[in-house]
């Protein structure tokens, strides 16, 4: 399987999952090469992203999956010359490492107070409870889930403005949003809710651990 | 970017569209330069990044040295009120400084229903809305588009109006605009200069005065401005520049593709449409060109569709072969060609078949009227053996779809043509019956009429718009004669285009309404989401003026227009003879077959139209 690793900021963070595919499917044709493309009526270029980045979420490691004819190539320099600001390709490389291995990812959420953060400490000992609830909003409506079950690790960090939550939660099957954890702390803690809060996915790993690619 | 900016993108629909950072935006240091323009859509960015006026604008004045022009768009209203709290101007894309930090502030308006979008976006950047307010040089506010031919309703707020295409006028006036700024001229100055380039209307040298009726008593040019300003037009579209490193954007628009503008004008001369007669003479692009101009722009851009525009792109005289070799370097590469606007002759046909190849869609057609009368009165020189052949054509090559578009309220109509529609209905449908070859998912027609919007500049520009009330009556009385109900018919909404009309042949006192009806809230008034017409119509009352005089009263036939100081190369003369042969429905030929003296080709060196 042919994989692309990319990195998603500035600007490029406010496009969707469905921008994204649409902008990597551009920026091939940009470079001059030739996505592989399904048959029948409608034929469309075989891009995938093994995990989709929800808007306004940074991404220093996104995995991209496509397929080319057999005799062509593309390189990360022949990439990033086409594409917009904010998006750059680190590296490609082919992988038979199926997407499904994929369990974990490390997210950095930082939480902004416009005036002194508040204690961190209750932060940890409400993250370390055995339980977190928060309401979710789905398809169906708003659901009640208990998201703590799904947070391996998190380390915080304090300073004079922010809280830095540095977290290591389930991708997929099921996966969390760690968007998530700034919600649980405006639940349980409405004293701590954060002004402003940023995330950056860091690093996906699989279930071992080990980083994943 | 700015971190207010920052915190209110994630509570907005779609924020993609207000950050910039797309590939192919330009970006100058702004200490390098001496003029800035921010260049604003009144509507969304969706639909801006999908204007081809704005696109080449927008490389015309970035290409000069020392200027850089910025893309500003109208921001949907959760993103507005998220503004607004928080204290943020309108800003540019490009750099994001606010709009208050420009020199110039260009418009450029292609539909009525967006005058209250540019008084809200002046409003949201901080920019006095009266041009009197607006004392010196700073924030000269400019405008021109499709629409600004009867600029009359936005003469409060505009200083200046550039009359017709914009590639060469464009790049004067801001020449003009950095020596006044170099010299330290005074306003007024500024305006006289404009005023005697060729398609610049300064609209504070004419006095207009009325008759005690509310008509038009006199227009008075004032300091020396000319009588009658005419539209500018580019002689030559070859050597005209046309972008093809144009920006890609990063989220969804309206038209998200490559474009190539094959021709301006159109040969023919359909009596309701106001671009048919406004964008002459015709003027061809050759094939060469737009073959070049296709691969460049689909490597740039890395779409995988392109579209070949034009008002009528099966009037482009070299289609069949510019089609030829389009297809050639499409189908290889997985690229559709989309071609709109097909008219139903033999080689659009055959040429819907060789797409299909590519990319099947559905059939269209805008016979616009029900009956062959008519049609010919409105010179819609389709007949109904043609819609009828080509319906035969696509059912048998397995179409089962057709939409169908036609005008209520066109001058002369009865209810005899009305119930035409339902006819033609009819017959389409019995032939699907008779030749489709797959009859099991059924035959889906979709009708839908529009309420006819008499328009400057056109055979019709003095006609009466018939009441909201009948219109009504006539969609009505169509509903219930439609053969089957299966067919889906919807009919445009009445008020917005009872405005419309009025917005299109209003006057100068027209600006009070549209101001006060900003005040009112209106805004985005070509979006059903926003469009009040009960704040309009309280916004007329406040201001005494009553919208039928615009709309359902007609013109005489001696009145003074009050769009009369604007030409767009077509004679009056002409647009009489035209009314009359309407009366009589007698059709005129397109200027392929004969000239029909127009006079647009005046505007020509040489004075021949290459139609």
């Amino acid at each position: 399987m042919r994989r692309m690793l990319f990195e998603k900021k500035g600007t490029a963070i406010w496009m969707s999952h469905l921008d994204t595919m649409r902008l990597m499917q551009r920026a091939f044709r940009r470079a001059g090469v030739l996505l592989h493309h399904s048959q029948g009526y409608t034929p469309h270029a075989y891009v995938s992203m093994l995990l989709p980045l929800s808007v306004g979420v940074e991404s220093e490691c996104e995995i991209m999956e496509y397929e080319l004819d057999a005799e062509l190539t593309i390189t990360p320099q022949e990439m990033n010359a086409v594409l917009p600001e904010g998006v750059r390709v680190l590296n490609v490389y082919e992988s038979a490492r199926k997407g499904k291995e994929l369990t974990h990812l490390r997210a950095q959420l930082k939480l902004h107070y416009d005036h002194e953060a508040p204690c961190a400490i209750e932060i940890e000992e409400l993250l370390s409870k055995t339980e977190l609830i928060v309401e979710k909003r789905t398809k169906r409506g708003v659901d009640n889930v208990d998201i703590r079950p799904l947070v391996k690790e998190v380390r915080i960090t304090a300073a004079q403005n922010e809280i830095i939550l540095d977290c290591i939660v389930c991708a997929q099957n099921p996966s969390l949003n760690p968007m998530l954890l700034p919600s649980a702390i405006e639940r349980y803690l409405p004293t701590h809710r954060a002004d402003f809060v940023t995330c950056c996915r860091m690093e996906i790993y699989d279930a071992q651990g080990e980083i994943f690619r | 970017m700015n971190e207010k900016l920052q915190r209110i993108l994630p509570t907005v629909q779609k924020p993609a569209r207000y950050v910039g950072g797309e590939y192919h935006q330009i970006i100058k240091d702004k200490h390098e330069v001496d003029l800035r323009v921010a260049f604003c859509f009144p509507d969304t960015y969706e639909i801006g990044m999908s204007n081809l006026g704005m696109r080449i604008l927008y490389a015309i004045m970035n290409r000069m040295q020392g200027v850089w022009c910025e893309r500003v768009f109208a921001p949907w209203g959760d993103m507005e009120q998220a503004m607004r709290e928080n204290d943020i101007p309108l800003y540019a894309l490009e750099s994001g400084d606010a709009l208050s930090q420009f020199d110039m502030i260009a418009f450029t308006v292609g539909y009525e229903m967006s005058y209250t979008n540019i008084l809200n976006m002046l409003r949201m950047g901080n920019i006095p809305l009266h041009r009197e307010d607006r004392t010196d040089l700073k924030h000269m506010v400019f405008a021109g588009g499709a629409c600004m031919y009867n600029p009359e309703p936005l003469a409060d707020f505009v200083d200046f109006f550039s009359i017709g295409e914009g590639e060469e006028v464009t790049v004067e006036i801001l020449e003009l605009y950095r020596k006044a700024k170099a010299e330290g001229w005074s306003k007024a100055r500024f305006l006289m200069e404009a005023s005697k380039i060729d398609g610049i209307y300064v609209p504070s040298m004419y006095e207009h005065s009325y008759h005690s009726d509310g008509t038009l008593r006199t227009i008075t040019a004032k300091d020396g401005a000319p009588e009658r300003v005419t539209k500018r037009i580019v002689q030559n579209l070859d050597d005209a520049l046309y972008p093809t490193d144009i920006i890609v954007p990063n989220t969804e628009i309206v038209h998200d593709r490559s474009n190539l503008e094959v021709m301006r004008g159109c040969i023919r001369g359909c009596r309701f449409c106001q671009a048919g007669f406004t964008y002459r003479p015709v003027r061809p692009r050759s094939p060469a060109k737009l073959l070049t101009q296709a691969i460049e722009s689909l490597e740039n851009s890395g779409c995988h569709e392109i579209t070949l525009s034009s008002l009528s792109t099966s009037d482009y005289k070299y289609l069949p072969e510019l089609a030829d070799s389009m297809l050639d370097y499409c189908e290889p590469r997985k690229i559709n060609l989309s071609v709109p606007s097909l008219r139903v002759d033999n080689f659009s046909r055959e040429l819907m078949l060789r797409l299909q190849k590519v990319r099947k869609s559905g059939l269209t057609f805008a016979p616009e009227a029900g009956t062959q009368r008519l049609r010919d009165a409105i010179n819609k020189n389709v007949t109904e053996e043609e819609i009828l052949q080509t319906c035969r054509i696509a059912f048998e090559g397995g179409w089962n779809s057709v939409k169908l578009y036609f005008m209520l309220g066109l001058p002369t109509e009865t209810d005899e043509d009305v119930l035409g529609i339902a006819d033609l209905v009819y017959k389409i449908l019995k032939t699907w019956r008779a030749y489709a070859v797959n009859k099991k998912r059924g035959c889906r027609i979709h009708v839908a009429t529009a309420f006819f919007v008499p328009k400057p500049f056109t055979p019709f520009q003095w006609e009466k718009q018939i009441t909201p009330e009948e219109y009504l009556r006539r969609a009505k009385l169509l509903k219930e004669n439609m053969p089957s109900k299966s067919i889906e018919y919807n009919y445009h909404a009445a008020d917005l285009s009872h405005l419309e009309a009025v917005l299109a042949r209003g006057d100068r006192r027209l600006g009070a309404v549209i101001e006060e009806a900003v005040n009112r809230g209106a805004k985005m008034d070509g979006w059903d989401e926003y469009f009040s017409y009960q704040t309009w119509l309280d916004s007329f009352r406040a201001c005494g003026i009553d919208p039928d005089f615009y709309a359902s009263r007609g013109f005489a036939d001696d009145e003074l227009l009050p769009w009369s100081t604007i030409s767009d190369g077509v004679q009056e003369e002409y647009l009489r003879r035209e009314r009359e042969k309407a009366y009589r429905s007698e059709t005129t030929p397109d200027c392929r077959t004969q000239c029909s003296a127009c006079g647009a080709n005046c505007l020509l060196n040489g004075g021949r139209c290459d139609a």
